[in-house]
């Protein structure tokens, strides 16, 4: 196997709570948060994930808003690298491997 | 318990001791501070504890907070200090902290300031008068039961003759009747069960038990004060029957006044004396009964006319209302002057009677 | 790469941390984007419960955007007067002797209104823990100028930048408190990034834990981020907070005089 972003945790996001400060962006030490361009119902941009995440809680740590639940996998899951996708694709995928 | 010569100061420290108080704190300011050296002296170890505060803010805070511990607490001062208090007897009236406020005044009988209050919203302060020290212990230990009956701060209105004057007390416990207990006193002990608890002068409650808010309960707060008002006056009144002059004074002044009344008796003057034993609340009803047969309203206070607003409410225009009273301070500024004389009383109630 | 999903917890993993800390009963609050102060109250709630101190601390709050602490956090509050609380703490300690009590005031309500209270009780050595969270500004009541207000630094009252020759300078509490002979402990931790938030943590367990061991007065200053009083766009607090504040307050422990 070649490529595959090893991701070993995950987040959950309350949309509708975050206020759009984007502490998270620069907060997140693998860098793979980043703010969406839709509005939540108060008009506020909000995270959205990519794989890569370490369950450093960084993220959880530096919200204002209580925002964020962390998750720690089991097994950590590679993603596999997707060459020709812009950082803002929009459309999800399901893991390609788990390692 | 026999009765003892006390001093005004010991008297009223022993009462609130025996009363149950066991936090006190003050600072210095005469004549109150003998009560604040008494209860350091009284109030050590298991007693209690006693501060000797950095401020006057500082001690009626801290006694508002261990009241709000539950314990029973009281804090004094008089004049300036009273007037630093006032803050903080506003936020216990609107956040239902009980404790008991020792004014001990000096020459001038500063009314308004005990029951105009001089804090924030909608409150009154039960005030009660003492004319000796005898009464004094009494009151004592009926205000700590009506602070905690009514979670609400009081006080007492006394002087440099009360604090310095001895008399024969008991201060033994006074029975006012069962209390509930004070579960809503912060030790916290519920926190963690979901209904841990709040002391809000904004009563917003918890997330998960929202309280009713500022609007809701500052109208609560102001009906309670309605009821107390209905329910705690408190008066004494002399020979008003036939009256055709009622002198109305309150706190020191009344023996000075009641021994003349009695003296123009003998000399045949059909003249009565009232005193409110509640300057809040202002005894309304029983004045305007005991002024009923007056030809003349005459006020006896030593400042430049402060109960007579409400001796004037009370009597409303039936009779006129004169001002027999004044500044009078001593030389020292710590107690009453000259006009607090029968000599000066005497002759005053006369002048009113001869200008008739 | 593509976005994941985030809307469900995932299978095959375990949740690490959450959104609601157990002592809190809600996440929802009325505080600024960016405003630094829901993280303080975070570290303040899980300290209480990883000491197992829920059932004996009582917290004596004052007047400014923290104060709803008193109704997101589930234990015993007093919400009291402007710059007060240390005076009411120390009532409360006096009679209870046996609860944790601390303070949480802002840097308006204790280095402004209330700096003789908490001088005071350190003087005194009150077992107690005062937390002053300092944004250097009056933001409750829109943005004005406290006794913390850096040099420069432009508030309502202040709009040109806070001048020594017009306004002074700031007033170092926590340098101020640890100059008293009551104190046993002080510290001043920052909410700016995850570093300097796990070791604010540290600094508030530690002065919980020395004031159960009845070892004196102890102090906690948290710097938080205020975009809207700093006039600042949300996500530049945590620069602004560095760049100036930290060089007014630095951050670390302090030692004792």
């Amino acid at each position: 196997m070649t490529g595959g972003v090893v991701t070993r945790g995950t987040v959950v996001i309350d949309v509708e709570r975050c206020k759009g400060c984007e502490l998270c962006i620069a907060a997140c030490r693998p860098g793979v948060l980043s703010m969406s361009e839709e509005l939540n119902t108060s008009g506020y941009r909000y995270p959205l994930l990519r794989p890569g995440c370490t369950a450093c809680q960084a993220c959880h740590a530096v919200c204002p808003d209580y925002v964020f639940d962390v998750f720690k996998y089991e097994q950590p899951i590679v993603y596999a690298d997707e060459p020709s996708a812009e950082p803002d694709a929009g459309d999800t995928h399901d893991p390609a491997e788990v390692h | 318990m026999p009765a003892r010569l006390m001093q005004g100061s010991d008297a009223i420290s022993e009462a609130a001791v025996t009363a149950g108080c066991s936090f006190f704190a003050g600072y210095p300011m005469l004549p109150f501070t003998e009560l604040l050296e008494n209860m350091s002296r009284r109030l050590t170890g298991p007693t209690g504890t006693c501060m000797n505060a950095e401020s006057e803010i500082e001690g009626v805070n801290m006694v508002l907070g261990a009241a709000a511990a539950g314990a029973r607490a009281a804090t004094g001062s008089c004049g300036q200090g009273i007037a630093l208090m006032q803050e903080a007897i506003a936020e216990a009236a609107l956040n239902e902290v009980p404790f008991v406020v020792f004014n001990l005044a000096r020459g001038q009988q500063d009314y308004f300031q005990a029951t105009r209050g001089g804090g924030w919203g909608d409150y009154r302060t039960i005030t009660l008068a003492p004319k000796d020290v005898a009464e004094a212990v009494e009151h004592t230990q009926l205000l700590f039961h009506l602070a905690d009956l009514y979670r609400s701060p009081v006080m007492m209105y006394g002087d440099y003759l009360i604090a310095h004057t001895y008399m024969s007390v008991d201060v033994a416990q006074k029975d006012y009747g069962t209390l509930p207990a004070k579960d809503w006193a912060l030790d916290g002990s519920l926190g963690g069960t979901g209904h841990s608890r709040q002391v809000w002068t904004w009563r917003m409650g918890k997330a998960n038990d929202p309280g009713v808010g500022p609007d809701r309960h500052w109208r609560y707060i102001a009906e309670k004060f309605e009821r107390i008002a209905e329910a705690e006056q408190r008066h004494e009144s002399n020979q008003t029957d036939d009256a055709d002059y009622v002198v109305v004074s309150f706190g020191s002044s009344a023996p000075f006044v009641d021994h003349v009344v009695e003296e123009l008796r003998e000399d045949g003057h059909r003249v009565g004396s009232f005193r409110p034993i509640t300057l809040w609340p202002f005894p309304e009803a029983a004045l305007a009964a005991a002024t009923q047969t007056a030809k003349r309203v005459l006020v006896f206070e030593v400042n430049a006319g402060q109960m007579i607003d409400d001796v004037r409410l009370s009597v409303a225009g039936r009779c006129p209302v004169t001002f027999i009273g004044g500044v009078s301070v001593d030389s020292s500024g710590m107690r009453q002057g000259d006009l607090l004389t029968v000599e000066a009383i005497r002759s005053r109630i006369l002048e009113a009677i001869e200008g008739d | 790469m593509s976005i994941l999903p985030t809307d469900a917890p995932p299978a095959g993993a375990t949740k690490v941390a959450a959104t609601k800390a157990t002592l809190q009963l809600s996440e929802d609050h009325h505080l600024c984007p960016g405003c630094g102060h829901p993280v303080a109250w975070r570290l303040l709630m899980e300290v209480i419960a990883e000491l197992s101190l829920a059932d004996k601390v009582i917290g004596v709050v004052g007047h400014g955007c923290y104060t709803n602490i008193v109704s997101l956090a589930d234990i015993d509050f007093l919400q009291c007067l402007h710059g007060r609380a240390p005076s009411v703490a120390t009532g409360v300690k006096r009679v209870h002797p046996e609860v944790a009590v601390f303070t949480l005031q802002g840097d308006g309500d204790m280095s402004s209104e209330g700096l003789q209270e908490v001088l005071h009780c350190a003087a005194r050595g009150e077992k107690i823990t005062c937390i002053m969270l300092n944004n250097g500004v009056f933001g409750d009541t829109g943005g004005q100028m406290t006794s913390a207000t850096v040099v420069g630094q432009r508030t309502k009252t202040s709009l040109e930048g806070r001048d020594p020759e017009r306004h002074g300078y700031p007033v170092p509490v926590a340098e101020l408190v640890s100059r008293m002979p009551g104190t046993a402990y002080v510290a001043r931790g920052a909410v700016n990034n995850a570093g300097s938030i796990a070791k604010t943590k540290r600094y508030l367990r530690r002065a919980f834990e020395m004031q159960t061991t009845g070892a004196g007065f102890t102090f906690v200053e948290v710097l938080t981020m205020c975009p809207t009083g700093w006039f600042l766009p949300t996500a530049s607090g945590p620069e602004y907070m560095v760049t100036t504040f930290e060089k007014t307050f630095p951050p670390g422990e302090i030692a004792r005089d």
